[in-house]
């Protein structure tokens, strides 16, 4: 692929990602923002792979658009009646939000590009990164794997005991 | 195309930067709960690219590694909080966080 499209097609998925998550905060509607948040997980998801992380990039699309994002939609239909027209979302604090969206993203640019240390090694990442996860999962990273293992069981327990139709009555 | 600088470091600090910007923006304006779940995930993938860049330009997969620790506390997360908004939905009608002003039923 030569260097012309390459650019080409990281800028494509840059501004997908980019204008997609200003339509997800700028939208008044939830189910709106919900839709476009799916083109914000492709488009991160695209930037992985340019990043060589070929693997965080398909969990990404798996456990981000099959996962969270049907959870947000299940939890965008669950509390509100779809019929009903007041499935908007509204809005306080909005001049403080604005100034502290416009404070963030130019203080992090701006140290971003004033930064002259990062020190990029000669040595990038390169092809897949498939098999290097697996021997890291199980040599280096094996004790917070099986910890995450646990958390996502403590998890499960506990958000089908919250999320649970019929409580028992208060018996303490 | 040929003025522009090749795709570095920088590009993706620069998007990850506006990501977390927008998701901060979504967490402190809107009044949807759910809405607020969507800022927080945003943010989650703001600091994972960061994440990878930095593991790519570097060499090293400490990066690739916390990025997939941090999808599954991402997960796990969003399981949890879509059942707390459904409990607040149930008691008080609503999703809008600036109404919920008591903490027991």
């Amino acid at each position: 692929m030569s260097n012309l499209t390459y650019t080409a097609i990281f800028y494509l998925f840059a501004a997908i990602t980019v204008f997609s998550a200003v339509y997800v905060v700028f939208s008044r509607r939830v189910i709106y923002s919900a839709f476009a948040l799916l083109f914000t997980f492709f488009g991160v998801a695209a930037l992985y792979v340019f990043l060589s992380a070929d693997f965080i990039a398909v969990t990404q699309v798996v456990v981000y658009v099959g996962g969270i994002l049907v959870l947000l939609l299940f939890g965008v239909m669950f509390t509100h009646s779809i019929m009903t027209t007041d499935l908007k979302s509204d809005v306080l604090h909005i001049i403080p939000g604005t100034l502290l969206l416009l404070a963030m993203i130019g203080t992090m640019l701006y140290t971003f590009y004033t930064t002259h240390g990062w020190m990029p090694s000669t040595t990038m990442l390169q092809g897949s990164v498939v098999e290097r996860i697996g021997f890291e999962t199980m040599s280096r990273f094996v004790l917070p794997f099986e910890m995450s293992s646990i958390l996502l069981l403590a998890a499960l327990i506990g958000a089908a005991f919250l999320a649970r139709f019929d409580k028992p009555g208060n018996n303490e | 195309m040929e003025h522009l600088a090749p795709i570095g470091l920088n590009h993706y600090l620069t998007i990850s930067a506006i990501l977390l910007g927008l998701g901060l923006f979504a967490v402190m304006t809107r009044k949807n709960a759910i809405v607020i779940l969507m800022g927080v995930e945003l943010i989650l993938n703001a600091a994972n690219i960061n994440f990878l860049a930095f593991s790519k330009y570097n060499g090293g997969m400490e990066g690739v590694m916390f990025s997939l620790f941090v999808i599954v506390l991402a997960a796990a997360e969003a399981a949890i909080a879509l059942a707390v908004v459904i409990n607040i939905y149930k008691l008080f009608k609503s999703v809008d966080v600036s109404s919920i002003d008591t903490m027991k039923e």
